[in-house]
């Protein structure tokens, strides 16, 4: 099924004991996304990728990945993982590992040298391809790891936490991995606690807390334009209630937050605020990001 | 076919080891230790002033080199319990499982590929080591065990029991508690043999019982009785057959092989056991 989104969910869940690990996710991504799949820790994120590996049954609800059912095989075939906690067997070198993966992934073996090369040079330990993984640092697992998921050429690679053991300049790598499978029409399912990270390469988002989908979208969605900040006096109710046609207004004591608005509009705002009869004392535009956005959701204070 | 990918996986990684290693080494020095001993055997009659005969020379040889081999099958079940107990559960705790596992590949082809690998590791150690010991005594003293073809099946079958039930320890538990609780029932195993055959020559029924129960639950000590009596010369198993039921108490003294029926029960038992290991990780959530 070529059409079938890349993962379709529908109230999936996982409970161990009383624990509700994931409660009820329901989601639908298309193929050539890139989805970030965001959440604080302990938030159901590498439940839910098990879940759709198949590496553990779900307690109730359903799922499928590329079209087929949870671990069929011919769809594993498809899907590159990168888990989030991992050793590879330390007594093997990378070119080994490498190898290995290829035939669990049911690669044919006269591709083997081309996709190890291949994945050697995109995670740049070309050089180290005979080294042994037990004397690897853990960012060189991380990225051998991200290797070990891209080969074969997948339609679906799930990363959890790919940059966590990384430094600044393995993160930017990453982030240009993902865009260029991106670019080749390779559906991303990204699984990350760094904000900033999904920010920047994700086509869409959802927020997980506590086991359940708290927001999702695209940014733009999810953002929903700007937020601008002011700092205003000699404002009543029904003054207030006019300026709720400029976006979503939250009264914070001294200063009002409009939330949504495109900043192109501040000045017009202003000269509502004054034509209201209200005294302006400062005005702070500023772009909400996913970050506070985030935060928001959660019920954390900025 | 995955199954034999992760065989030689499993394979590659215990030659790879320095724990294969060790063993080897330290093999090679028993070895050359015992055949030394058994080449003084023909000397021992020269501090009486007769030399000793041909027959004596037999029986020596024969004793020496049950308590040899059974210091052998002790390191093999102890070197199968190590390999074992940590085959399946340290690469769940180290998140390897988490990577292969995400392939097209199946519990069960995981599972039997690791029993697959410990066992051919099983084999390559067993026949080398104790092909070499056997060839050398020849040498030495000029005996050889009168079903030596029997004596690699009964103990590399006796390996083959306590290793399968240490890998279905490891679907569950930690390697230390899988390797400590396989040494324990194999243990309990041999006491249970002894006190059987304590209750034959007492003639108590609750005493063979045991031993019988013992030898059926966990199948090392049979299989182990099986191998002593493949080492024993006809010469000797007439001897104890005339001394009466009191040879029976002795736990290196064997005066029948063991029925081809329990010898069918221990396969069953084994094909039951790595069901019981394919079933108990197939439900593991990982």
């Amino acid at each position: 099924m070529i059409d079938a989104p890349a993962i379709r969910t529908r109230e999936l869940a996982k409970r161990y004991g009383s624990i509700t690990a994931l409660a009820g996710l329901t989601m639908t991504i298309p193929r050539g996304d890139i989805f970030g799949f965001l959440g604080p820790n302990g938030a159901g994120k590498t439940t839910a990728v098990k879940l759709l590996l198949g590496l553990t049954p779900p307690s109730s609800g359903e799922a499928e990945v590329l079209g087929a059912a949870i671990g069929d095989r011919e769809a594993l075939r498809r899907v590159g993982y990168l888990p989030e906690l991992f050793r590879y067997q330390s007594w093997l070198t990378a070119r080994e590992v490498l190898a290995l993966h290829c035939e669990l992934a049911g690669i044919d073996r006269a591709a083997w040298q081309r996709e190890i090369a291949d994945a050697l040079a995109i995670i740049g330990l070309t050089d180290r391809g005979t080294g042994r993984i037990g004397t690897f640092s853990k960012g060189m697992q991380q990225r051998l790891g991200l290797g070990v998921a891209l080969l074969g050429a997948p339609d679906l690679v799930i990363l959890d936490e790919p940059t966590s053991a990384l430094d600044p300049v393995g993160r930017h790598d990453v982030r240009e991995i993902i865009r260029a499978l991106g670019e080749r029409g390779t559906t991303v399912f990204l699984n990350s606690h760094l904000l900033s990270e999904v920010e920047q390469v994700c086509h869409r988002v959802a927020i997980v807390d506590r086991g359940r989908v708290v927001a999702e979208g695209t940014l733009d969605e999810l953002l929903g334009g700007d937020t601008v900040r002011i700092r205003a006096s000699g404002l009543d109710r029904a003054a207030q209630t006019a300026l709720s046609r400029f976006g979503q207004l939250d009264d914070e004591g001294e200063w009002l937050v409009i939330r949504g608005i495109d900043t192109e509009r501040v000045p017009e705002l202003v000269a509502e605020i004054v034509r209201l009869g209200g005294r302006v004392y400062a005005v702070e535009p500023r772009h909400e990001s996913l970050e506070d956005r985030f935060l928001r959701l959660l019920g954390q204070p900025n | 076919m995955l199954a034999l990918t992760i065989a030689r996986l499993q394979l590659q990684e215990l030659l790879r080891r320095r724990l294969f290693l060790v063993l080897l080494l330290l093999t090679i020095v028993v070895i050359a230790l015992t055949t030394w001993g058994f080449s003084r055997i023909p000397s021992l009659g020269e501090g009486r002033g007769r030399p000793i005969t041909t027959v004596e020379i037999a029986a020596i040889a024969s004793q020496l080199l049950i308590l040899v081999m059974f210091m052998f099958s002790f390191v093999l079940a102890f070197s199968a319990v190590f390999a074992a107990s940590p085959a399946i559960s340290s690469e769940v705790e180290s998140g390897i499982t988490l990577a292969m596992l995400a392939r097209p590949i199946t519990r069960l082809e995981y599972v039997v590929g690791k029993w697959l690998g410990l066992v051919a590791t099983v084999l390559i150690y067993a026949v080398s080591a104790a092909a070499v010991q056997m060839v050398l005594v020849q040498i030495a003293v000029g005996y050889s065990a009168p079903h030596p073809i029997e004596f690699l099946g009964f103990v590399i079958g006796e390996a083959i029991v306590i290793l399968t039930l240490s890998l279905l320890l490891s679907t569950r538990f930690a390697g230390m508690v899988g390797g400590v609780s396989g040494l324990i029932l194999w243990g309990l195993a041999w006491m249970g043999g002894i006190v059987g055959s304590v209750g034959l020559v007492f003639d108590n029924a609750t005493l063979t019982h045991v031993g019988t129960a013992s030898k059926l639950i966990l199948p090392t000590d049979g299989l182990w009785r099986g191998a002593v009596w493949s080492l024993e010369p006809a010469s000797l198993i007439g001897a104890a057959r005339a001394a009466g039921a009191a040879a029976a108490a002795n736990p290196f003294f064997v005066a029948d092989p063991p029925p081809p029926a329990y010898v069918v029960w221990c396969i069953i038992w084994i094909i039951g056991m790595l069901a019981l290991a394919v079933w108990s990780f197939t439900r593991k959530e990982l």
